[in-house]
């Protein structure tokens, strides 16, 4: 299928994917989150008909504008840059790939962009209750977008629901259910969208904390803290238990991801959760080194969060890759013979029907279908090929789960504190509040780099790896659309701060 | 019905006819764009000129939407053009996003306070992106009939022939005339659209006047297009191999062979012109309505033209046998079935599109309301 592997232009077009995607997943969290905490606000003014619950909707969502903008801008390079940059990985799987893209724009983006209007601009020209459910609109609109790019992403971490065509050489879809309703597809969506709400109620809670530090706008920080924080400390719980089940899912779909995630490269039972630690960089596949230059271990945790077992087996990047017969596991080595097999055979297949050999090509036919299940494995460099980078999905993972784990106590704590009356004069925690929505940016990258760079070499999951899926073109060409989206998107974003900053500074109207 | 019974090759020109129907309501929708580079000379004053940003700044994510849906249904019904086009003409697809992605922040950041690049940067982004990104478009357009250097391998994999990768569509004649008149329709559709949808009467006097001017500017590529369609060589497909080969007056035949895309061609122009000459000659606002209605009319025609009736709709120059066609770069049957279940939600959402648009415009937009209103553009 493919002959010269420019490693070069492939790299520089997963680093524009990255920056890209980066840049995007900025915006998109706190538009998830926002939209719905604009809509409990709004909620609130026509329930109680105060207006100062109306000054302080129009407040947030005019920081939602400002951010939702630049959301759409980059999300439009995302949608596009899998034909510009990944044009195999389109023809090949765009039959299942492109389904939910199109669903999102016919069911989501156009009830998210019909009632943004209205929301921004109808608060003199519609009811009351319109601007209300156009503002719930908006909200519904952001998520159920979610849902549709997150059922994509899903199904490629964990390809389900098609058939490879041999005539077509590529993939096509047989269950669009089974496409939807995949574990993986409705975990990324549950986890990542419950982080939006958490990522939005630590943006509420951090700038109205900062007034509070000021001594500024107190009323309207102490109630927009309130409501962020029932619905961040809901939201971060959630996070917590989505994120367990999704991390089994991955055990069982993508144990080399796991495997990454946990620095674990020799697999046993009853395996210690590393808390705390540092790889140790030189660390290779198959060598006698130990993976961490210290550790502070739990005893069989991972065991028990990876199979629901403390005993249980837990297989590490060796095992994956040279195989474990004890254990039943089939090594990266084997399965790369096997795949190597399955492309000559579609090669000859293909040929066959070209040259009008139907018995040459029923051969080859046999010989592909006895192989097929490994044919993306034949298309790896090499056995280490199979690894994705350990060190930075070791760390982003834990970075995740720390903040997340800080987001819970902090929440609860203000919340504590909000009942207690003093959580205006308690300047530590307000201080921490403000850190802890730069903090949740953090996460939300970290959470992101765990999911993508844990998943490498693969645009599909154990299907196609990225050497494949990529377009014709040169190094040269990808590189400077790289630079020219990493000055783009940082002006665009250094212009989002100062106006943002500019707003917060003014603070809401009619205080 | 149970599109799961249908033939393949129906579904497939269902699709080709549901991608155009996109194609041709993001055309009319580029009034929002034609609307952008009119910034630059209609209105007196910075009021006037917050009035028209304000007013097609209600309106800019419909038509921002509309390409991405675009973009999306030609991914899932239509993958082997959109590896094909996206992953070989590079540059011009590029292009043409860039001028998306600046218009995206513009017009919110356009007038807001501390906006780090300055008013006059975001209102050339506007411009930039309904001059330079409607051209490009109507440039890329036209290369689904005179075709584009491309080939593919045994794999379907795309193999691009010419060193600017796509923006040599906008060194053909043709494509450029049809770009170029892409843009003086944008402007048109842009006048027609303030005109009806604003309550100052010198201004909109203005715009009356430049709808006529812009779309006696976009005749002559009108024409040349026009022209050059009934006289060039097409892409014509060989129903019984698939193979593609050149046939003179291809396109000339196509409209003889389908007469009802001839009438809905003439209706649309017709109905474009009386759009123009209602806002031009009479004191009637709503032209905008028939020029609307007539431009997706065209649109759906010139779509038709190049995908229906064994014609190759994404030719190739360098190997024609490489040349797209609605049956050889669809998706499978049962992706298109799926898929167009989902359609059958379109006019729902065009339903509920049209009602809180008319809501928002039941009042013309006028000075004292942008003025009065902070959070405006």
């Amino acid at each position: 299928m493919i002959e010269n592997i420019d490693l070069g232009m492939v790299n520089w077009a997963r680093a524009t994917f990255a920056l890209t995607a980066m840049y995007h997943w900025i915006f998109v969290p706190l538009t998830l989150g926002l939209s719905f905490l604009c809509a409990f606000f709004e909620s609130i003014y026509v329930k109680t008909g105060n207006p100062q619950w109306k000054s302080l909707t129009k407040f947030w969502m005019m920081l939602f504008g400002i951010n939702f903008a630049i959301g759409i801008a980059t999300g439009i390079i995302l949608e596009f840059e899998f034909g510009t940059n990944w044009s195999n990985y389109s023809w090949i799987v765009g039959d299942i790939f492109g389904a939910p893209l199109a669903i999102e724009g016919i069911l989501a983006f156009f009830l998210e962009a019909t009632f943004f209007a209205v929301m921004f601009f109808g608060w003199e020209r519609v009811s009351t209750r319109m601007h209300l459910f156009s503002t719930w609109m908006v909200a519904v609109g952001s998520n159920l977008s979610a849902l549709w790019i997150l059922v994509a992403n899903g199904w490629m971490q964990h390809p389900v629901g098609m058939i490879f065509n041999p005539d077509s050489a590529r993939f096509e879809m047989d269950s669009l259910w089974e496409v939807i309703s995949s574990p993986v597809a409705i975990g990324h969506f549950v986890h990542s969208t419950s982080s939006g709400f958490l990522l939005a109620s630590l943006f509420v809670v951090g700038i109205s904390s900062w007034y509070l530090l000021r001594n500024k706008h107190q009323k309207f920080a102490l109630r927009s803290i309130t409501v962020a924080c029932v619905f961040g400390l809901l939201s971060s719980i959630f996070v917590a238990f989505s994120g367990d089940e999704h991390a089994f899912v991955t055990a069982e779909t993508q144990p080399m991801k796991l495997a990454a995630m946990e620095g674990l490269y020799t697999g046993s039972a009853g395996v210690g959760l590393v808390a705390l630690g540092m790889h140790n960089p030189l660390k290779q596949p198959g060598d006698e080194q130990d993976p961490f230059l210290f550790k502070v271990e739990i005893p069989k945790i991972l065991s028990l969060l990876a199979t629901r077992d403390l005993n249980g087996f837990v297989p590490g990047i060796d095992d994956l890759l040279y195989g474990n017969p004890a254990q039943n596991i089939m090594g990266v080595d084997e399965k790369i013979g096997y795949g190597k097999q399955a492309v000559t055979a579609l090669g000859a297949y293909k040929q066959a029907k070209k040259d009008g050999d139907t018995a040459g090509a029923t051969a080859a036919l046999a010989v592909f279908d006895q192989h097929r299940a490994y044919l993306g494995y034949g298309h790896l460099l090499s056995v280490e090929h199979a690894v994705p980078p350990v060190s930075l999905t070791f760390y982003a993972f834990r970075v995740m789960v720390g903040l997340g784990t800080f987001f819970i106590l902090l929440f609860a704590l203000y919340l504590y504190l909000l009942k207690r009356g003093t959580l205006e004069r308690n300047y530590p925690l307000l201080l921490l509040g403000v850190l802890g929505m730069f903090l949740g940016y953090v996460a939300q990258q970290a959470g992101w780099i765990v999911t993508e760079v844990g998943r490498q070499p693969w645009a599909i999951q154990d299907m196609l790896p990225v050497t494949v899926a990529r377009s014709n073109l040169d190094t040269g060409t990808v590189m400077t659309t790289f630079f020219l989206f990493l000055l783009l998107f940082t002006a665009l974003l250094i212009a989002e701060v100062k106006i943002m900053l500019h707003q917060i500074a003014i603070g809401p109207e009619g205080e | 019905m149970m599109f799961g019974s249908l033939e393949w090759s129906t579904l497939q020109q269902l699709w080709w006819f549901i991608i155009s129907l996109v194609g041709a309501l993001f055309i009319f929708l580029t009034f929002v764009q034609g609307g952008q580079t009119l910034l630059l000379t209609v209105p007196e004053g910075e009021d006037e000129k917050s009035l028209m940003v304000n007013s097609l700044g209600r309106k800019w994510e419909l038509t921002f939407t509309t390409l991405v849906l675009f973009g999306g249904a030609f991914f899932a019904s239509f993958p082997l053009f959109y590896s094909s086009s996206f992953g070989g003409a590079y540059w011009v697809w590029m292009a043409i996003l860039f001028t998306f992605i600046i218009q995206a922040v513009s017009y919110e950041f356009r007038t807001k306070p501390n906006n780090f690049l300055g008013q006059k940067t975001f209102e050339l982004f506007l411009f930039i992106n309904g001059s330079v990104g409607i051209l490009l478009l109507g440039a890329a357009i036209g290369t689904f009939f005179t075709g584009s250097a491309f080939t593919l391998n045994d794999y379907n994999f795309v193999q691009w022939g010419h060193p600017l990768r796509g923006l040599e569509a906008a060194f053909s004649l043709f494509n450029l005339s049809l770009g170029l008149f892409l843009v003086f329709l944008a402007r048109t559709l842009g006048a027609l659209y303030l005109s009806n949808n604003l309550d100052e009467h010198g201004l909109v006097q203005r715009l009356k006047n430049a709808a006529g001017l812009n779309f006696v500017c976009a005749l002559p590529f009108l024409l040349y297009v026009l022209v050059r369609l009934l006289t060039m060589d097409g892409y014509a497909v060989n129903p019984a191999d698939g193979s593609v080969f050149l046939e003179a007056h291809k396109y000339m035949y196509n409209l003889i062979e389908m007469p009802l895309n001839l009438i809905l061609l003439v209706s649309g122009l017709v109905l474009v012109t009386a759009g123009v000459i209602l806002n031009y000659f009479t004191a009637s606002v709503r032209g905008i309505w028939p020029a609307g209605l007539g431009t997706v009319l065209t649109v759906l025609a010139i779509f038709f033209l190049a995908g229906y009736n064994n014609t190759a709709f994404y030719p190739s120059k360098l190997d024609l046998n490489s040349s797209l066609t609605i049956y050889n770069a669809s998706s499978s049957h049962y992706t298109l079935a799926m898929m167009s279940y989902v359609a059958l939600l379109v006019p729902g959402v065009l339903a509920y599109i049209i009602w809180v648009w008319r809501h928002m415009d039941r009042e013309k937009l006028a000075l004292g309301e942008v003025m009065s209103d902070k959070k405006s553009y």
